[in-house]
């Protein structure tokens, strides 16, 4: 129990590192949110008054006549409470929770499916390839992956949409979530439309992470092998597939899963390059704009909002081992 | 951190024990590691002497030419770009400054990780507690966006921005790795016996342990400068690098920009992203390589297990 007392203290100080830099970092840079909001405005060909451009600062705790730390404190405040401010980008003064809101379920359905089958397809590869050491698939796992997972996302992506999407009559679309036109609904034809859409962005990261789970499992299945209740079962003729999951590739498997969990904050990097290649209309493509057109509510609250899924992440996959590790449980 | 990183953690490397016959022949016998090693060195020849291998080109390699948008030809090897510049003259030149960044960030990242972590471990109590919680925080910040936010408000970068933050958010988990193993090694003898000839903290920490953690260190910058490259090319390719710079990821940036891909013209689209593809293997399959000398449990196998 205090174990978990003790990550979920843990939780909470992350968050507000991260919260915390997210005020000082605009803070401590050259150039002032003020001065490139004002550029930004002037070079779209609208004049804003001072006392505007103000009111769109206060909006996300920027008050340069206020004491810091008093506005810190607000800024803390504001986020814990859920008032992230309005978008001062494209879609000027639109709350920013709507504007994720919007986007969130695109990216957690094509990331979050994904992702999850990579790790699962890369879980089971990986104890198989370890399973049978020098076998044919071991023969092939390591090279073909240490170069698959050291591929970029983007480039990947780019050779997706050259290889499907590109020509007279391409095979697949490469951009936006649906047929433009279709009215968004529970029927055949805009399920189809999008699925069709998120083959290439899916299988991009499928591509890319994939490789990295299969190799990770195949090491720790390798060095669980060599456990000595692993021996212990083969001399008790206990069934070879029964050893292979139950025994060794449920061991190896655990510190994998605190992996998943970290890496989910990788996976979420490779989101933005590969909802910017496909035009998909998620939390990365919106991270972009909001970098494009200094919206700084935005991207303050997608950066929050990021670490907040990864911590989420992290804190489960530690409830999980707790449950399934019976030595960590005693050793917390 | 990419994930091939993560998996060398799992595994605990043997501290200090080395191969017969030494690091260099352990190296030289490893298939992985020279193919990685062959590859790292073409890329440093054509970062050292571009020139070389782009003869014809006498000058700026981003010269304005007269045909633009033009597919390989043997003229032009890779095509041109919107400009009418030479790809395949671009991609050659912009090696320097992709294995500048490479190199550069991950050795920082690495030297801030040693230092980070051996301190934790030699420290103990207070302090270890202090930067162990730092660097778990920087563990879980998800790099990427933190990166863009960063970048974003410093004014989209130059390279000493770029190389400031892939340093900033590569350092923790080598410095988790070397924590460990510093502390595996805090309460060996030979670490006592110096500390009983009366030697200083920083002597023995520098003279006597890291030497012994050689292998790991190397591996943690092979996999801080993996990172390194494919996030820094990311980044330039969403065009928060600095625009003018010649490098691999400016150059997809142009590419996607002006639609190299719809107008036909893949070679200029994939070449960039190739190259970062490649150097990156470099160093993965180095990477592993490294792994796999410093824990000979992960050796391939010759033989097949008798099993029944």
């Amino acid at each position: 129990m205090r174990y978990l007392i003790r990550r979920l203290g843990f939780f909470v100080l992350t968050l507000w590192a991260a919260m915390t830099l997210n005020f000082f970092i605009p803070r401590m840079m050259p150039g002032s949110p003020e001065q490139a909001l004002r550029e930004r405005f002037s070079k779209g060909g609208s004049v804003v008054s001072p006392e505007q451009l103000r009111t769109v600062l206060a909006e996300f705790g920027f008050d340069p006549d206020k004491n810091i730390l008093l506005q810190y404190v607000e800024y803390l405040k504001a986020m814990v409470t859920g008032h992230w401010g309005v978008s001062v980008g494209s879609s000027l003064g639109v709350p920013v929770t709507s504007l994720i809101g919007d986007a969130l379920p695109w990216t957690l359905g094509l990331v979050g499916i994904s992702t999850v089958l990579a790790f699962v397809l890369g879980t089971l590869i990986g104890t198989i390839a370890g399973w049978r050491r020098g076998g044919l698939i071991d023969g092939i796992v390591p090279p073909v992956f240490i170069v698959t997972s050291a591929l970029p996302y983007f480039w990947v992506a780019l050779l997706l949409i050259s290889l499907f999407a590109i020509g007279n009559n391409p095979l697949l679309p490469n951009d936006f979530n649906y047929e433009q036109g279709l009215t968004p609904g529970f029927n055949g034809e805009f399920i189809l439309s999008v699925l069709k859409h998120g083959i290439l962005p899916a299988g991009t990261i499928l591509i890319t992470a994939v490789g990295g789970w299969i190799l990770t499992m195949r090491n720790n299945m390798i060095a669980t092998l060599a456990e000595d209740y692993v021996r212990m079962a083969r001399a008790k003729g206990i069934p070879n597939r029964r050893i292979m999951f139950g025994y060794a590739g449920r061991n190896a498997f655990l510190p994998n899963l605190s992996g998943f969990a970290m890496s989910l904050g990788f996976v979420i990097s490779g989101t933005i390059l590969v909802e910017y290649v496909f035009n998909y209309p998620g939390l990365g493509y919106m991270f972009y704009n909001a970098t494009v057109s200094t919206d700084y509510p935005l991207l303050q609250a997608l950066f929050l909002l990021v670490t907040l899924a990864v911590l989420i992440c992290v804190l489960l996959c530690d409830f999980a081992v707790f449950l399934l590790d019976p030595r960590a449980r005693t050793k917390g | 951190m990419s994930a091939i990183v993560a998996g060398t953690a799992t595994t605990a490397p043997s501290a200090g024990r080395r191969p017969r016959g030494g690091l260099l022949r352990a190296v030289m016998r490893n298939r992985k590691a020279m193919l990685g090693a062959a590859l790292l060195l073409l890329f440093v020849l054509l970062a050292a002497f571009p020139h070389l291998f782009v003869p014809w080109l006498h000058g700026d390699p981003r010269a304005i030419g007269d045909l633009p948008l033009e597919g390989p030809s043997g003229k032009h090897w890779l095509g041109t770009t919107g400009l009418g510049q030479d790809v395949y003259a671009e991609l050659i030149y912009s090696t320097r400054e992709s294995l500048v960044i490479a190199i550069v960030a991950g050795l920082g990242a690495t030297i801030l990780s040693v230092v980070i972590g051996v301190s934790a471990a030699y420290l103990g109590g207070f302090a270890d507690d202090g930067l162990s919680m730092l660097t778990d925080i920087f563990l879980v910040l998800p790099t990427f966006p933190l990166i863009i936010v960063l970048a974003t408000y410093a004014g989209k970068g130059n390279l000493t921005v770029i190389i400031f933050v892939l340093i900033l958010t590569g350092w923790s988990y080598g410095a988790r790795q070397m924590r460990a193993q510093a502390l595996s090694l805090r309460n060996r003898d030979f670490l006592e016996s110096a500390r009983v000839r009366g030697e200083r903290r920083s002597y023995i920490i520098v003279v006597e342990m890291l030497p012994t953690m050689i292998s790991l260190i190397v591996a943690n910058f092979l996999g801080a400068a993996l990172y390194s490259v494919l996030t820094a090319a990311g980044l330039q390719f969403l065009g928060l690098g600095d625009p003018n710079s010649l490098s691999w990821g400016t150059m997809l940036y142009w590419a996607q920009n002006q639609g190299a891909l719809v107008n036909g013209l893949p070679a200029w689209a994939l070449s960039p992203g190739l190259a970062v593809a490649l150097l990156g293997v470099a160093f993965a399959l180095l990477n592993y390589a490294f792994d796999e000398i410093s824990n000979p449990a992960l050796r391939p196998v010759r033989r097949r297990r008798a099993r029944s």
